[in-house]
């Protein structure tokens, strides 16, 4: 506290975790970060899931949200023009039933204007069941990014979300950056099981070792690729941690349910560091 | 603070415990937390870490706010200690540092007018019920309290609200005190003798739908104080949702820690909680 803290481009809220943005603004100025990364929007409104939404396991959190949203229209009218006004560097998550959905989800944000990125979430940790478009298959995820790529402005970057599956990291990456993706974000939640039975995805420091598994082995074996590190980071440390291992920039969630004031202290303990950008 | 953020913007802080007091089967748990007080309006809550391994936070009524005391800001929760939340809670030593945040969430709506009020609560969560007959009084409305529990040990004491209440019932399911019964059977009674115009609630869900439909069947407003399981208690996550009929008519899911904790009883799509 006391002393101004200044804009850092490298600490980003990560999808699903900062509410609309009005919820974490009583936390930390917007203006100051990075990127706020908005929870996945898709075209048509969606209720989320019914039964428990999220559940506790040590050092996690295992969730089934269902990509609860209020649809691209009530998105584009009430959430974005607010967030624009705050000065936050707004990042949308998308996440389609079809191709043909992700590609006119890209259209219509890249004509909306104060959009700085597109985050195409290839790796919903409880997508069965969820009527999203299949892209488990690395050929799927590239006509995706591709079709995204397309239809989104040249001078914005589009960055594909994937899951920490350690063994096809390298591939789904290089697979995305062949289809035009101009960054990765590594990770999502890891898929797990709700304590019911139904899907879910693992988040929190439990899977950082993971997350940083999956940001190391693609920095080795892409080196040009841009990747956004996220996956259980509570403090300067695990950012720095992320940065060591290939990362240009870092994503706070989970962290963020446990403390709102993450991302403000992030941005105080990098600052104070002066690591190098 | 941010640009964004104001006066009542809830606020995240290091508390610490003052004291600890067992009472009955509940502890009252007395924090010091610069301000919360402050800010606080009756049916905001409280989010509370319970130590690092635990992610998601646990919320709690907040029964009393003082602003100034002779430790400063404080607020006492009634906790009763069910859960790895609860139990962490009420076995903190004096002087532990706890990471808090609030007051969190839209508080009772209150009337303009001084009107007939009946406060409902069942078990630890009427610990909620408290500084709001206060706040009714001092607006001139009358307040008329009943108050249920299993027994006993689980009944909120009623001795201070008899100041500022006009009336008090209390059943128990074992009748140890008061009347022998529970909220759902003795609700309607109240609201008669009551001649309520304005009903508020706080307890558990199916307690909550009964007295929102007996106040619908009185042609009473009600108000309900819901709590739900959460992970941030912040808006952030959408973790605790709640099946509601907007303002707009059209059905939805609401979070419980921002859009409530306090909801509209003919709102809540109470069969779907």
């Amino acid at each position: 506290m006391g002393r101004a803290v200044i804009p850092d481009q490298r600490v980003f809220i990560a999808s699903g975790c900062g509410g609309t943005g009005r919820e974490l603004a009583a936390y930390v100025d917007l203006s100051l970060l990075g990127g706020f990364v908005t929870r996945s929007i898709t075209l048509d409104p969606r209720p989320g899931s019914v039964g428990t939404r999220i559940a506790e396991t040590p050092s996690g959190l295992v969730n089934s949200i269902g990509l609860q949203n209020p649809g691209l229209e009530t998105f584009l009218a009430l959430e974005l023009p607010w967030l624009v006004k705050q000065g936050a560097r707004v990042h949308v998550s998308i996440a389609g039933t079809t191709l043909g959905e992700y590609a006119d989800l890209a259209r219509r944000l890249g004509r909306a204007p104060g959009i700085h990125g597109l985050e195409v979430n290839l790796s919903v940790p409880d997508a069965p069941g969820l009527n999203v478009f299949d892209v488990r298959e690395p050929f799927h995820a590239a006509s995706v990014v591709a079709a995204c790529r397309r239809e989104f402005p040249r001078d914005l970057p589009v960055r594909a979300k994937l899951r920490p599956d350690v063994s096809r990291i390298v591939e789904s990456a290089r697979t995305v950056a062949e289809a035009g993706a101009d960054g990765v974000v590594l990770t999502n939640a890891a898929p797990a099981l709700m304590p019911d039975g139904r899907p879910g995805g693992l988040s929190g420091p439990a899977i950082r070792p993971l997350a940083l598994r999956c940001v190391a082995d693609v920095h080795m074996a892409l080196p040009e690729l841009t990747i956004i590190g996220a996956g259980g980071i509570t403090g300067g440390d695990d950012a720095r941690a992320f940065f060591a291992a290939g990362a240009t920039a870092i994503q706070v969630g989970t962290g963020l349910l446990h403390d709102p004031t993450l991302a403000s202290r992030l941005l105080r303990e990098l600052d104070e560091i002066g690591d190098p950008p | 603070m941010t640009s964004a953020a104001t006066e009542t913007s809830p606020i995240h802080l290091t508390g610490e415990v003052l004291a600890v007091k067992k009472v009955g089967a509940f502890r009252h748990v007395t924090l010091v937390a610069p301000g919360v007080p402050e800010r606080f309006r009756p049916g905001t809550f409280l989010a509370v870490s319970v130590g690092e391994a635990h992610l998601a936070r646990r919320g709690f009524w907040i029964h009393r706010a003082r602003p100034t005391g002779g430790y400063g800001a404080t607020v006492d929760l009634v906790v009763e200690p069910s859960g790895v939340g609860s139990q962490w809670l009420a076995t903190r030593p004096q002087g532990t540092p706890v990471e808090v945040t609030g007051p969190l969430g839209r508080p009772f709506a209150l009337p303009k007018d001084p009107v007939n009020c009946l406060l409902v609560g069942e078990g630890y969560a009427a610990a909620v019920l408290f500084p709001l007959a206060e706040r009714l009084r001092e607006r001139g409305s009358v307040v008329n309290l009943l108050l249920g529990a299993p027994n006993e040990a689980h009944l909120l004491s009623a001795l201070e609200a008899r100041r500022t209440a006009r009336s008090v019932s209390v059943v128990t399911a074992d009748g140890s005190v008061g009347q022998q019964g529970t909220i759902a059977s003795a609700v309607r009674e109240a609201l008669k003798r009551s001649e309520a115009d304005v009903v508020y609630a706080a307890g558990p869900p199916a307690v909550l739908h009964e007295v929102a439909a007996a106040a619908e069947e009185h042609g009473a407003w009600s108000q309900t104080a819901l709590e739900r399981p959460m992970a941030c208690a912040t808006g952030l996550c959408q973790g605790c949702p709640v099946p509601v009929i907007g303002e707009d008519g059209i059905a939805r899911n609401v979070r419980a820690c921002v859009d409530g904790p306090v909801f509209r009883g003919d709102r809540v799509r109470w069969a779907e909680l």
